[in-house]
């Protein structure tokens, strides 16, 4: 009877669990892409609270130990918590200390458990996470979804830009691009996602990943125009019937 | 008010459209090689096909995650076979491994649909079919995914297998050459990207016979 009602008090508070059943704080697209000597990746800083862009200068690009660079859309403290694992899991295999590391071909399979995991225990990380990195003249390029989906590509994008970014870069990219080259056509796409998505904000980061290390661009805007007709008087020839 | 909340499932469909075809000493598992969730293509590059054995392939599509899982399991469960019976594990009693793994999770299922395809111990060809939960069947050619609704019985006009009910049980491997089978379900891949917007981009054709594995490829509509 006791060990019943102890039972039941353990259970009510497994009850009592809170679960992200949706997101609170969120970044948007990112964008990569494999060129010459390794991985780009771009993204803007914002941080939306619903529609309110609460946060203008988030850094959503992370390098993970020696190979491995991470970009994260989604809830931004989950992508925190996903960080303080990855800082872990990088301790941990430094501590071997034999001169081996974990690739990102290793970080990205890290990370797919760990997103797949939370999904068989309905409690997700509310993230699409993009892993880039070279090892040993290797360049890899792979994406996790929030539910586990997981795949390689040569070039990927979270959330609207597989919407506007991608089209982009099936139409124009190349194995062999320069950094330069690489550098344009990411901005290409998110012009285009800045133009196009109501989140999206003007100050963004581009990232470059090659055998020689992580750099990160320090935040930078692009230039834009709003001269075109069309936008000077939106609503001629859109008159309503008073 | 009470708060719009963005809903989640723990579920997705990938699509992708599986085939594969037993023949007298051959079998044919295809399947294409496009990714996509809602109307959105995540990748025009993804295998469906995971060789389980040197003797029995799996073709997969559903949700992908859950079939990456089903791979993965399935792969550790065959390395410890191999530990503990110094050989590889038979093509029907894969078949029986993998019914069993997808009934295990009956009430919180791996969204996977899956053929088998291999040669059984006497080199035969043999194709399973499953459900999600595992149920399965041996048959001479079989079909799942997406696109299964459009070829199944584009297959069914062209094989005619033998009913199941006929005493004595008659052999369900196709009459056809290994060729012909090849062409087949080529001629069902192309048909198929025609109406079915999951499957596309590149068919994956895997041939295991006396001689081991041969890849083939073929470029489908990409639209």
């Amino acid at each position: 009877m006791e060990s019943n009602q102890a039972k039941n008090s353990l259970l009510s508070s497994h009850d009592n669990i809170q679960r992200t059943q949706y997101p609170y704080v969120t970044g948007t697209s990112v964008v990569a892409l494999k060129y010459k000597d390794g991985i780009l990746m771009a993204s803007d800083m914002g941080g939306s609270y619903g529609s309110t862009l609460r946060y203008k200068s988030v850094e959503r690009l992370k390098p993970i130990g020696k190979h491995s660079l991470l970009g994260a859309s989604g809830e931004l403290s989950d992508f925190q918590e996903i960080l303080r694992y990855l800082d872990e899991l990088i301790l941990y295999d430094n501590m071997w200390d034999d001169g081996n590391s974990l690739g990102p071909k290793e970080v990205h399979n890290y990370l797919t458990r760990v997103m797949y995991n939370r999904r068989n225990k309905f409690d997700p990380l509310w993230n699409t996470l993009v892993l880039g990195g070279v090892k040993k003249g290797h360049k890899y390029l792979g994406m996790v979804s929030m539910i586990g989906v997981n795949f390689e590509d040569d070039h990927v994008a979270t959330g609207f830009g597989n919407h506007l970014a991608r089209p982009i870069l099936r139409d124009e990219w190349r194995e062999d691009l320069t950094f330069e080259e690489g550098v344009k056509l990411l901005e290409k796409c998110m012009r285009v996602l800045l133009y196009r998505d109501r989140s999206a904000v003007n100050k963004l980061q581009i990232a470059k990943i090659t055998e020689e290390g992580v750099t990160i661009s320090q935040p930078y805007s692009l230039k834009t125009f709003w001269g075109f007709s069309a936008f000077q008087n939106p609503t001629v020839g859109a008159e309503g019937s008073w | 008010m009470t708060k719009q909340a963005a809903n989640w499932s723990p579920y997705d469909n990938n699509g992708g459209s599986c085939v594969a075809i037993a023949g007298i000493d051959y079998c044919v598992i295809a399947a294409d090689t496009r990714m996509s969730t809602g109307y959105s293509i995540l990748t025009r590059e993804y295998s469906k096909i995971c060789k389980l054995a040197d003797k029995s392939l799996m073709a997969s599509s559903g949700f992908q995650a859950d079939v990456k899982a089903l791979q993965k399991f399935l792969a550790a469960r065959h390395l410890i076979y191999q530990h503990q019976h110094n050989k590889q594990m038979s093509c029907p009693a894969m078949a029986q491994l993998l019914s069993n793994t997808l009934y295990y999770k009956r009430f919180f299922p791996y969204y996977s649909f899956n053929v088998l395809g291999g040669l059984d111990t006497e080199g035969k060809g043999c194709v399973y079919t499953y459900d999600a939960v595992g149920s399965y069947e041996r048959v001479g050619y079989g079909c799942q995914g997406s696109g299964s609704t459009l070829i199944m019985p584009f297959l069914d006009n062209q094989l005619k297998s033998p009913s199941p009910l006929l005493l004595p049980a008659q052999d369900a491997v196709t009459p056809l050459s290994e060729a012909e089978a090849v062409d087949l379900v080529k001629t069902c891949f192309a048909s198929a990207t025609e109406r079915d917007i999951y499957t596309g981009d590149k068919l994956e054709i895997v041939v295991l016979n006396a001689d081991g594995i041969r890849r083939e490829y073929m470029e489908l509509r990409k639209d």
